[in-house]
């Protein structure tokens, strides 16, 4: 199969790759690219380990075909820091001890950071559908939801 | 080696504090790497080829047009894996388990594998793999699978454990008992007897990261395997013997781990991984998916469990017995066993008597999952025990305390108890203010207890003082939940410095003695004891070397709060050395400074829970509410609290799954019909409240700081909790786990 050629943007920068049409986005960022900070964890869009923003909107990279990136934006857990000073949700999230083993932990960070762009005062119930689609085996989900509320505050007074 | 590992009652200045984790920047950047994210130059893609059936003998396969196929470098079946076990019968299954030999025993089993130069050239080879199967008849449920009349998954296993040894095979591989007393005298004794029959369906540990490894072999026989895994020092170990490689020569290092919860203690894909880039001369990462990791990794038991428990009119409970079947998939296990140990381990019982059987069924071979099946015999013992204390008319915390095990009590398992936390765990429990808080309709409140034995096991640790005064300690127990930091501050503690100059790493195979893997709640309570002593050890050198300075004898230094200080008032002019002023001098005055420990870590001090929870039942559709839940354990001493109260909540958040929802569906074809995190429902964030946590620290007395492990008890209480919860709001005990809505409702309307 010939590859697609496509230029698109991702966390700012201005990049070009070849991939395969079947090709899923996860697998170009993950294989082409290494940006491995997105995991697999299950490949059908139900666990969120992939989560990145596509032009403002919160999607799983496993569902995305790597050819449909084209001419858009992407963010993914690699451009969520400034430099050496982290997101208020990458300091909350380590304050907090909301990861345990941490391989959901970059999905959820990409999903709260969504979830604030759209609501920046969520209650916890808002918080707790908002991240429904990211499966965390580890924590319970009860640390994570006090990182995301306290990362909110600290948001508002910025 | 001059340690002494008994419990000292010292106050601390590090340990019990709650530090950002050292690991924690890179997992919140997307830097740290576990499995899937390690590549080698040149690497291919391997797959594996699963059986489709439960059951069929393996007549012929034909690997020769996957062989042909362009950019196909190696196809593997067993007769890639030589059978080197020996007779060692443990190590065959696990090699038959990697790769089928004669049969395959489940849906999933691997039968061939296939590496190549990329995901679409492995996944095509695989459709041109021939396998001639002559499909058996298969059996799936524990009950069935122990009638005389099922199909027998293995001809030369005869049951053990039996007074007569049978002349007929079995699917049940051993039968074992525990207890002691006379239990007909016991229940000679009683006023109320309650008996019931219980089953709980199989679960999935459900870590989030599939199992995934880099494997490459050199031709002059030594490899590298990058993987992650509980316990890289065992999975060396066991690749090594199934390889026919000197362990030495196989250097396993452990990724960043993604979840393990007990499923990533067995070898499955790392074993063909290295027979595929043997055979193709290339590394090869090979990483299951979602359906490979539910089809063919290890789940829990499926289980059926009788119990009768009587008592005195007083609350006394005069004799307790159990029955209890596990299913260890088509590979001998001694999951009952556990069960019949801990059914009855929170209590003070003269007279009891469990009896395990473990059975064959085809399914994936069960694993551990935290604190292995210590849930599933809690839950029948426990629902029995709430249903006993309410035909007596006790309240069912009140009843439990007065039973409970204490210091001296001759557990139902053997051992007698030192100081245990079951009771003080009741009794916080009791007096917590959700007991008190106010239920509306439809609502039921539960609680139960639970226990696990907790290990200690081998373990080698190495600390290392640099020249600028900072410590590298180097541990060989897997990471699985924040024990870099916990250790980092043991270190702290011990060495008297700020825990910010410690950095914890896990060393790979080649770098650190063996350790055994990260089980058992292993992790923080026995490397935190090797930690110690290899601190101690530094610290004797640090002494030395400052008495060397002083020129006086070492045993006038003593080591307070990160300094050397010559006691006495003869040294009264002497100015105490700081740990980085001793350091930084080290070159002149013997070289580098470094403690070391290996040790087995005796002593892991049992630990007990009490959990509480409030359920609402919608009685129309049987869907269920977790409305608050608390949980009441003891830690002997949390190290660090906040990733103690986080292994409380993750496991209680596990056993709510487990509870109300999650459970391994198979068809009549004898195939999982749900293998995948769609209609294998774990808890997401939306089913769950906050998990309130109250940490207790009973010392253990066997750790210098009273450590016991406290990772996997939080997973034992809740089937039980939130069984007597759901029976309480509709008024129908529950008997079958999971109780998802369907269960309810039929349960609700038999009553009807």
């Amino acid at each position: 199969m010939a590859g697609v050629a496509v230029s698109t943007t991702i966390n700012g920068d201005t990049v070009e790759y070849l991939c395969q049409p079947d090709e899923t986005l996860l697998d170009v960022l993950r294989d082409r690219l290494g940006l491995t900070g997105a995991k697999e964890g299950c490949g059908t869009g139900d666990c969120g380990a992939c989560s990145i923003i596509l032009d403002d909107r919160l999607v799983c990279s496993c569902l995305v075909l790597g050819a449909e990136a084209e001419g858009r934006h992407v963010e993914t857990i690699e451009g969520m820091a400034h430099g050496d000073s982290l997101h208020p949700l990458q300091q909350k999230f380590l304050e907090h001890a909301a990861l345990q083993c941490g391989i959901c932990t970059p999905g959820f960070l990409i999903a709260a950071k969504d979830l604030l762009a759209k609501n920046p005062d969520p209650t916890e119930e808002e918080i707790r559908f908002g991240l429904a689609g990211n499966l965390c085996r580890c924590t319970g989900y009860d640390k994570i939801v006090r990182a995301v509320q306290d990362a909110a505050s600290v948001m508002k007074g910025a | 080696m001059n340690f002494d590992p008994r419990y000292s009652g010292r106050s601390f200045t590090s340990v019990g504090t709650r530090p950002i984790r050292p690991d924690g920047v890179d997992k919140v950047t997307g830097r740290a790497r576990y499995g899937a994210d390690f590549n080698m130059a040149g690497q291919l893609v391997g797959r594996v080829l699963r059986s489709p059936h439960a059951h069929a003998k393996i007549r012929k396969i034909d690997t020769s047009k996957a062989e042909k196929l362009a950019g196909v470098k190696a196809v593997i079946t067993a007769a890639d894996l030589p059978d080197l076990t020996d007779g060692d019968a443990a190590m065959y299954d696990i090699l038959d388990n990697c790769m089928a030999r004669t049969k395959a025993l489940y849906d999933g089993h691997a039968v061939a594998a296939v590496a190549a130069v990329d995901a679409r050239t492995a996944r095509q080879a695989l459709k041109l793999i021939e396998v001639d199967y002559e499909v058996l008849p298969h059996v799936v449920d524990v009950d069935e699978a122990m009638k005389h009349t099922a199909p027998l998954l293995n001809d030369a296993i005869f049951t053990e454990g039996l007074e007569e040894k049978p002349v007929k095979p079995s699917n049940v591989t051993k039968r074992t008992q525990y207890g002691h007393g006379d239990i007909h005298e016991g229940f000679g004794q009683a006023d109320f007897v309650v008996e019931r029959s219980f089953k709980t369906e199989q679960t999935h540990q459900g870590y989030i990261e599939p199992h995934a490894c880099v494997a490459s072999v050199s031709s002059d026989g030594t490899a590298d395997l990058w993987v992650c895994t509980q316990g890289h020092f065992v999975y060396r170990q066991h690749c090594a013997q199934l390889l026919g490689m000197e362990a030495s020569k196989l250097r396993v290092t452990s990724s960043e781990i993604g979840g393990g919860f007990g499923g990533k203690t067995h070898v499955w894909a790392e074993p063909v991984a290295l027979a595929l880039s043997r055979k193709a001369g290339r590394p090869v990462k090979l990483v299951m998916t979602r359906d490979e990791v539910f089809r063919a990794s290890g789940p829990t038991s499926a289980t059926s469990i009788d119990v009768r428990i009587g008592a005195r009119k007083d609350g006394t409970i005069t004799a307790a017995e159990a029955t209890l079947r596990y299913s260890c998939g088509p590979y001998a296990g001694m999951w009952a066993e556990i069960g019949a140990m801990t059914a009855f381990a929170c209590y003070k019982l003269d007279n009891v008597r469990t009896v395990g059987y473990e059975v064959l069924v085809n399914r994936p071979k069960t694993a551990a999952y935290r604190a292995p099946s210590a849930p599933m015999a809690a839950f029948a013992v426990e629902s029995a025990v709430d249903e006993l204390a309410k035909e007596i008319g006790m309240d069912p915390v009140e009843f439990r305390i007065r039973n409970a095990a204490q210091e001296g009590t001759r557990s139902s398992y053997g051992p007698v108890y030192g100081p245990i936390g079951i009771g003080p765990t009741l009794e916080a429990a009791k007096n917590h203010p959700h007991m008190k808080a106010p239920l509306g309709k439809n609502q039921g409140r539960g609680m139960a207890c639970g226990f696990w034995f907790n290990f200690g096991g081998q373990t080698c640790t190495d600390l290392n003082i640099g020249m600028d005064g900072s410590v590298s300690l180097a541990v060989g127990t897997v990471d699985v939940g924040g024990s870099r930091a916990s250790l980092s501050l043991v270190a702290a503690e011990e060495l008297g410095i700020d825990y910010g100059q410690v950095k914890a790493v896990v060393a790979d195979t080649s770098s650190l003695g063996y350790n055994d893997m990260t089980d058992g709640s292993r992790g923080t309570f026995s490397s935190s004891m090797a930690t110690i002593s290899a601190a101690r050890n530094a610290i004797k050198t640090l002494r030395d070397r400052a008495a060397q300075t002083w020129d006086i004898p070492i045993d006038d230094v003593v080591w307070e709060k990160g300094h050397a200080i010559a006691k006495g008032e003869k040294y009264g002019n002497l100015a105490a050395l700081s740990l980085k002023e001793i350091a930084a001098a080290s070159g002149k005055t013997g070289g580098p400074i470094a403690g070391h420990s290996e040790l087995v870590a005796d002593g892991a001090g049992v630990s007990f829970a009490t959990h509480i929870c409030d359920i609402e039942v919608d009685p129309e559709t049987g869907s269920t509410r977790v409305l608050r839940y608390t949980v009441v354990q003891d830690a002997g001493k949390a190290v660090h609290p906040t990733y103690v109260e986080g292994q409380y909540q993750g496991g209680a958040a596990q056993g709510i799954g487990w509870a109300l929802n999650e459970e391994y569906i198979y068809g009549k074809d004898g195939r999982l019909q749900n293998p995948g995190f769609l209609d294998y429902r774990i808890p997401v964030c939306s089913d769950l409240p906050m998990i309130d946590t109250q940490i207790l620290e009973i010392p253990n007395p066997n750790h210098p700081y009273g450590v016991r492990g406290v990772g996997e008890t939080s997973i034992v209480p809740p089937l039980a909790a939130i069984a007597n919860a759901v029976s309480n709001a509709v008024g129908v005990r529950m008997t079958h786990i999971p109780m998802s809505p369907p269960r309810i409702l039929a349960a609700i309307e038999a009553e009807r």
